[in-house]
Order: structure tokens, then C-alpha cells, then sequence
């Protein structure tokens, strides 16, 4: 039985082993050290949610503090990993893609297309996406889609310890750029994880829990409230099969259309808002891939078409809970004609 | 107790790691008569999904433990008993289980072996063992496997025996390195778990180029070999699935392993996703894709076997007791092979592939005790033995450590025959 750790201790454990098995990878970020420029407070912080700790000491003028400029830090991660670095640069939160979105998916994301495959971007952008910190809307929201969206990008969403780690390292060995979604919520989530190096690849989906009425297809966070509905379900006698896609680009089809084919029932649990989402997208590859096989209209599980709300009473009901997947579930299999 | 009329069943331990098991199904109700061997329950743990046999005859009075419940090592799950156990007296005893299932696993609950290490010509060497007294027993897997292949027998045997399990180099949690894959480089690794034991003397069982590694140590030092349990042994012949090895050694993806995998076993529902998903995780791991190509190697002359068992024990000069176990439906390594090892009690095993100890550890079990009984007695006459515990040591479940009772599978009809120093083919 493995050691069990947390997914930030996860996360840390891949990006050290990645410095310690390749000198071409480096760290860089709004406080990775951690209040640069003032002796004593260095890696004091280890980024905001204390991810890259320990690892300033560990590997010297490697681990880079930056400005408080998206735009320029993004940006320099990209030219370097074009000069043969492979930087790991930390986009604190998701919400501030704004700034730097051009050098992600007009850059970056186009550098191996546009120069007939002679050019390699080995570049990760870590960042924290997701509600429940009481972070409010510009800081709170799930906006993987968006990135989805791109051809020449690779999205990854670990739910678990173990998922991290491999997914993180596969990520760092990787030579197109990799956006690595880390739920702000999972951080302190404890689970199974080998000490020693392991790449998990990606586009394989992870089948959490198996079960022949319903499948419930779902990523990050919301792969445990699938989890917890499940169990609840199962004990009424409905066996929900969870998928968790755990990258959704490249996506999984044949996981979830297998698996769909089997059960005839779909349900997708996203974080993400309802239009344009994960939720749209698998609801759309079902529909059009294994129309034959459903028994039921498609039941969606998202977040509603607004801002996140600041307010604690509001936040806990606009994050999708396991009621509400359950309730789904239980209408996808109590549809008739 | 509460009555000493009232035989309980307990959650059994299966791997030394278990601490708690849940029920998926009751395969009996309450007022079933069953028989020894019948099927009680379905139990799953964080490893493995089996099936609990009944090791004792009788009424099934009380189902304690819900479907679905967790329920630690060795809590009783049920009550067999004569109807003229009144209801009082069950209840007393349900209510007395239910406290324990209730209280769960203590957060000090021993009984978890650490992992040791040892360091062998730079390599680091994982093994784990149970058991204080007794003879020396060392588990060597096979190709792939690890010390965890052997969770069915391990703790059973350590009620009478000290029972280690070794990861070899590029296996399990010891270093992926094997160099040039060499059969002596697993050997060396044999030898220095032997050395870190203080083990003089131990009995070794190997499986598949496990029984070759076995062996291998054995030719190099006979006299510290007290004997040789050899489970479905690579060596004793060209013929050799080689689409197995270079399938498992290559396979990238779940869909890609789990049909090469469910070679291994006769019921290949015995092959699960939990099972696949740690077989994946362990081949994901650094350094095990570049170990297992480099085993094959060793392991491969095109698509015959390379290894030659039969030269090496006959290097041994019959200096050890030697016992060949094969399932009968094994599809990598042929049964047939076991009339190749001379010299040998030869044991078959009726609805059991590759990996008999896995499918019918309850036959396994009692082959490993009986060459054990036949290696104590091997200076006096074959005759003044005395017999075994019959069948699938039933002993040495009652007196299991954690209260273990019972095996993961049906049980067989195969009658084990008394220790002989003649070759026997059993059917």
C-alpha cells in the first residue's frame, strides 16, 4: 500500500522530482519563492496556496519569483520553453487569463502548427480554478472550456493525489503546452500515491466506479460529488458508473461512449457554466456518437449561467452538490415516453 | 463465545496490508445449512474482490454484518450454530459483534508488517514478512508480479511459519534497475533478503521465473535450500506463451493489458478493473517498461524459454526436496511441463491457470506445508510421516493469525494426497 499524501503535497513531490531528473525545468510564478528581494521571508509562501514550498531552497536560481504581470511572466515561460527550458510558470488563478491569453492561445498554442512541427513549446501553466473559497467572481471560476476550445493546447484536470502527481509529470515531460487545472478545494485532499516517478498519459480516461444503470460522466471537483451521489444512489439500487475524464484535450471519446452504449443513461456532472461547457460538449459527443444506445434524454449537472456570487449563502448553492446529481440521475431513470 | 455451540465467521484477512473487508452479497440466508467450502459471501477489499468459503458445517443462525459495511479483520460476520442455541443467547452474541464492526479498526491496530530493505549490489530490495517462529519461508513471484501476489497465502502460512515475500529487482517497490536482466541479478536479490533475514536455512517457493530464481539460488548453495515449492516454474520446456510476455511488457493502456492479463487466470472474472488499474500504476512507474523489456531478454530465445530449470536442478544433485505445483488450465507455461521436473512431488490443480495460488490458495497452501513436513522428515523413512492437515489446511486457518478463516474461492474436490518421496502425479 502506498504512503498517503495530499494533492498539494502531490504536486510538489512532481514538480521536485521533475527539477531533480531534468535541470531544464524550472519554476516561475507570482510568490513560487516567495517574497522576493527580501532576506529571511524567502520561500515563506511557496505560491499562494503554498504548492512550490521547499522547492526554492532545493534548487537554486531555479525557482523564479515574478512582477505581477500575467502578460509578461506567461509570456516569458513560452520563449523559454521555445529556447529549450521547460518552465512550469503558475497563473495564480484561472480568472486572470485575461491578460495573458494572447501569448497562451495565439502563441503558444500555435508555434508547432505554424512552423511545420519544427518548433516545441514544453511550457506548463499551473493554475487554480474553482468555487468554495469564498473568493468571489474574479477569482472563483472553471474556465477549462475556454482552453478546451484550442486546438494546440493540452487540458488537464487531476481530481485526485495520484492523478496529480502522474498527470503533472507527464505534463512537465510534454513538448506541447499543457494547461494544468488545480481545484483550490482538492488541495488538502489526502490519498494513495507511489513515492517513486510515474507519467500518467493523457486522453485516458479513469473509471472511478463501475455500475450498469446510469453513467455519470465528470472531472475535477465534481468527481467526488459524483462520487458521494453514487453511493447514495447505489444504496436505493441504482449503479452509476463514474467516469472522470481527467484531460479534456485530448478527450477520451471511446471511454465514455463505451460505457454509455452499456448503461443507455448519461449524466454529466461540470463545475463549469451550462453554455459551452464539458457538460455541452460530452452531451453533444453522446448525442451524436451513440444516439442509438440512449434510453433517456441527456441530464446535465452545472453551475447557472452567472458570475460566482460573493455572498457564502449563495456560493453553496451555485456549486453543484450530490443532491442535485442524484435528483438527475434518479430523472434520467425515471423517464418514460 | 458467548456458547461454545456457536461457531463464528469472521471477515478473513487476505494480505498482510487488509485491515478492513465489505460484503457485496450474502450468498447464504439465515437458516441455510452449508457444508465446509460452501459459498457465504461475496467480500471485497481495497485489493481484491473474492468469494468467503465456510469453514465450518452448520446452521446459518445470524447474518450480522450489512452488504456494504465495513467490518475489520477478524470481526464476526455471521453465526453458525445448532437450532437448539436459543435466540437469547444469538442475540447476545450478535450484539457482542456488532460492538466489535461498530468500533472499527483502531487507529493502533498492528499486524502491518513493515517494508524492510536491504541493499543488494546497489540495488534497493523490498520485502515484508509475518510470523515469529518457526521455519523460514521466502515468496519469490513472477514476471510482472510482486510481493502482493502472494496476499491469499502469506498470512495463513505465518500461523506456523516466519513467511516472507520478496519484490524482485524492477518489481513491486524494490529498484526498477536490472541491468542486463540477467536470471542472476534476481538471484543475488534472493540471496541478499536471505542474508538480511539471518535465514540459515529457508524454504523457498517460487512462481514462474520466480521457481527459476528459486532455483538459481539453490544451485548456488544447496545446503542453505531446505526446500524448493515450485508454482508453474519457467524452464522445464521450450514451449512458453511469448504473446503473453511481449503483451504484457508492452501494453500501454488498460484496454491493451486487460486481455493479456486475463490469460493468467482459468475464471477470468478474477481479472478486475481494481486489479488491471494496479497493474498499470505499477507499469507506469519510471524504469519498469525499460525492467520488464529487459527481462524478456532473459526470459525469451525468440518464442521459446531461455531459462533451462531442468539443467539447474539437476546441478542441485537431489540435495533438496523438491515439489512442482501446476494449474491444470494454465495458458502461459503448459502443465504438461511438470513431468520435465525429475525428481519432483508433482501436484496438479484442477480450475487454476498461471497462478494457482491466487485461483486455489487453499491447495497451494497445504502442497507448501506438506514439502515442508517432507523436508523435516527426509531422513526417515517415507512411510513414518505423519499425514498433513488433509485437503486445504484447515488447522491452520483455526488457528490463523487475525482469526482468518476461509479462502477466496470455491473450493476444490482435489483430494491432496499424504507426503511421499515417490513421484506423484496427483489424477
Amino acid at each position: 500500500m502506498a504512503r498517503s499524501i495530499t494533492y498539494r503535497e502531490a504536486l510538489n513531490e512532481a514538480l521536485a522530482q521533475e527539477m531533480e531528473r531534468d535541470e531544464s525545468v524550472i519554476v516561475m510564478g507570482e510568490d513560487n519563492a516567495g517574497g522576493a528581494g527580501s532576506p529571511g521571508e524567502q520561500d515563506a509562501w511557496g505560491g499562494v496556496l503554498g504548492v512550490t514550498k521547499g522547492l526554492y531552497h532545493r534548487f537554486p536560481g531555479r525557482v523564479l519569483d515574478t512582477p505581477i504581470s500575467e502578460s509578461a511572466f506567461i509570456g516569458a515561460a513560452i520563449g523559454a520553453a521555445t529556447a529549450g527550458l521547460r518552465p512550469v510558470a503558475e497563473l495564480m488563478f484561472v480568472d486572470f487569463m485575461g491578460v495573458c491569453f494572447d501569448q497562451i492561445y495565439n502563441q503558444a498554442a500555435k508555434f508547432r502548427y505554424m512552423f511545420g512541427g519544427k518548433a516545441v513549446t514544453p511550457v506548463v501553466i499551473r493554475t487554480m480554478y474553482g468555487a468554495g473559497l469564498r473568493a468571489a467572481a474574479q477569482h472563483s471560476q472553471c474556465l477549462y472550456p475556454l482552453f478546451t476550445h484550442i486546438p494546440g493546447l493540452k487540458v488537464v484536470l487531476p481530481a485526485t493525489p495520484y492523478d496529480a502527481k502522474g498527470l503533472l509529470i507527464q505534463a512537465i515531460r510534454d513538448n506541447d503546452p499543457v494547461m494544468f487545472f488545480e481545484h483550490k478545494a482538492l488541495y488538502d485532499l489526502a490519498g494513495p500515491v507511489p513515492e517513486e516517478s510515474y507519467a500518467l498519459p493523457f486522453g485516458e480516461a479513469n473509471v472511478v466506479r463501475e455500475g450498469g444503470d446510469v453513467t455519470i460522466v465528470t472531472l475535477g471537483r465534481m468527481v467526488h460529488t459524483s462520487l458521494s451521489a453514487a453511493e447514495e444512489l447505489g444504496r436505493d439500487g441504482v449503479q452509476c458508473e463514474v467516469i472522470d475524464l481527467r484531460t479534456t484535450s485530448p478527450l477520451d471519446e471511446d471511454t465514455v461512449l463505451e460505457s454509455v452504449e452499456g448503461t443507455g443513461r448519461l449524466v454529466v456532472v461540470d463545475e463549469s457554466h451550462p453554455r459551452c461547457s464539458m457538460a455541452t460538449d460530452i452531451s453533444a459527443l453522446v448525442a451524436r456518437k451513440a444516439f442509438g444506445a440512449l434510453q433517456a434524454p441527456i441530464g446535465m449537472v452545472t453551475a447557472p449561467h452567472t458570475p460566482v456570487p460573493f455572498s457564502n449563502a449563495l456560493e453553496d448553492i451555485y456549486i453543484p452538490d450530490a443532491q442535485r446529481v442524484v435528483n438527475a440521475v434518479k430523472t434520467v431513470t425515471g423517464w418514460s415516453r | 463465545m458467548i456458547d461454545d455451540r456457536i461457531v463464528p465467521v469472521t471477515m478473513p484477512k487476505w494480505g498482510l496490508s487488509m485491515r478492513l473487508g465489505k460484503i457485496t452479497a450474502w450468498v447464504v440466508a439465515e437458516g441455510d445449512e452449508v457444508r465446509v467450502g460452501d459459498d457465504l459471501a461475496d467480500i471485497e477489499t481495497e485489493k481484491i474482490t473474492g468469494t468467503l468459503e465456510a469453514a465450518d458445517a452448520g446452521t446459518v443462525r445470524r447474518l450480522i454484518a450489512q452488504v456494504g459495511e465495513d467490518v475489520p479483520v477478524s470481526g464476526t460476520i455471521a453465526l453458525i450454530a445448532p437450532a437448539q442455541v436459543g435466540d437469547d443467547v444469538l442475540d447476545a452474541a450478535v450484539a457482542e459483534a456488532r460492538a466489535v464492526i461498530d468500533a472499527g479498526v483502531p487507529d493502533d491496530a498492528g499486524g502491518v508488517p513493515e517494508v524492510e530493505t536491504v541493499d543488494v549490489g546497489g540495488r534497493k530490495i523490498s520485502y515484508a514478512g509475518a510470523g515469529a517462529d518457526g521455519d523460514v519461508i521466502l515468496l519469490v513471484h513472477g514476471y510482472g508480479g510482486d510481493r502482493n501476489s502472494w496476499l491469499f497465502l502469506q498470512e495463513p502460512l505465518a500461523a506456523k511459519y516466519r513467511v516472507y515475500a520478496l519484490d524482485l529487482p524492477g518489481h513491486g517497490t524494490s529498484a526498477k534497475d536490472v541491468g542486463d536482466g540477467a536470471l542472476d541479478v534476481l538471484a543475488d536479490a534472493v540471496g541478499g533478503v536471505l542474508d538480511a533475514l539471518g535465514a540459515a536455512r529457508a524454504h523457498l517457493v517460487g512462481h514462474s521465473i520466480g521457481g527459476a530464481v528459486a532455483l538459481a539460488v539453490a544451485v548456488r548453495d544447496p545446503g542453505r535450500i531446505a526446500s524448493l515449492t515450485l508454482i508453474a516454474p519457467a524452464g522445464f520446456g521450450a514451449e512458453i506463451n511469448a504473446g503473453y510476455l511481449r503483451g504484457f511488457a508492452d501494453a500501454q493502456t488498460r484496454r491493451e493489458l486487460k486481455p493479456v492479463v486475463s490469460q493468467l487466470f482459468a475464471d477470468e472474472s478474477l481479472v478486475t478493473r481494481q486489479l488491471v488499474d494496479d497493474l498499470l500504476a505499477y507499469k507506469r512507474l519510471d524504469g519498469v517498461d525499460e525492467a520488464l523489456h529487459a527481462l524478456l531478454g532473459m526470459l525469451l530465445d525468440g518464442d521459446a524459454q531461455r531459462p533451462d530449470s531442468a539443467a539447474a536442478l539437476a546441478a542441485t544433485g537431489g540435495a533438496v526436496p523438491v515439489t512442482v505445483v501446476w494449474g491444470r488450465a494454465d495458458r502461459i507455461i503448459p502443465a504438461a511441463q511438470a513431468e520435465a521436473v525429475a525428481g519432483a512431488v508433482r501436484r496438479l490443480v484442477d480450475r487454476a491457470g498461471h497462478m494457482p495460488h491466487m485461483e486455489r490458495p487453499g491447495e497451494v497452501q497445504a502442497v507448501i506445508e506438506e514439502t515442508i513436513a517432507r523436508a523435516r522428515l527426509r531422513l526417515r523413512p517415507a512411510m513414518e510421516a505423519t499425514p498433513p492437515a488433509r485437503g486445504r489446511g484447515l488447522d491452520a486457518r483455526r488457528t490463523g493469525i487475525g482469526g482468518h478463516r476461509g479462502w477466496p474461492r470455491r473450493r476444490s474436490g482435489l483430494p491432496v494426497s499424504p507426503p511421499s518421496d515417490q513421484h506423484v502425479l496427483v489424477h
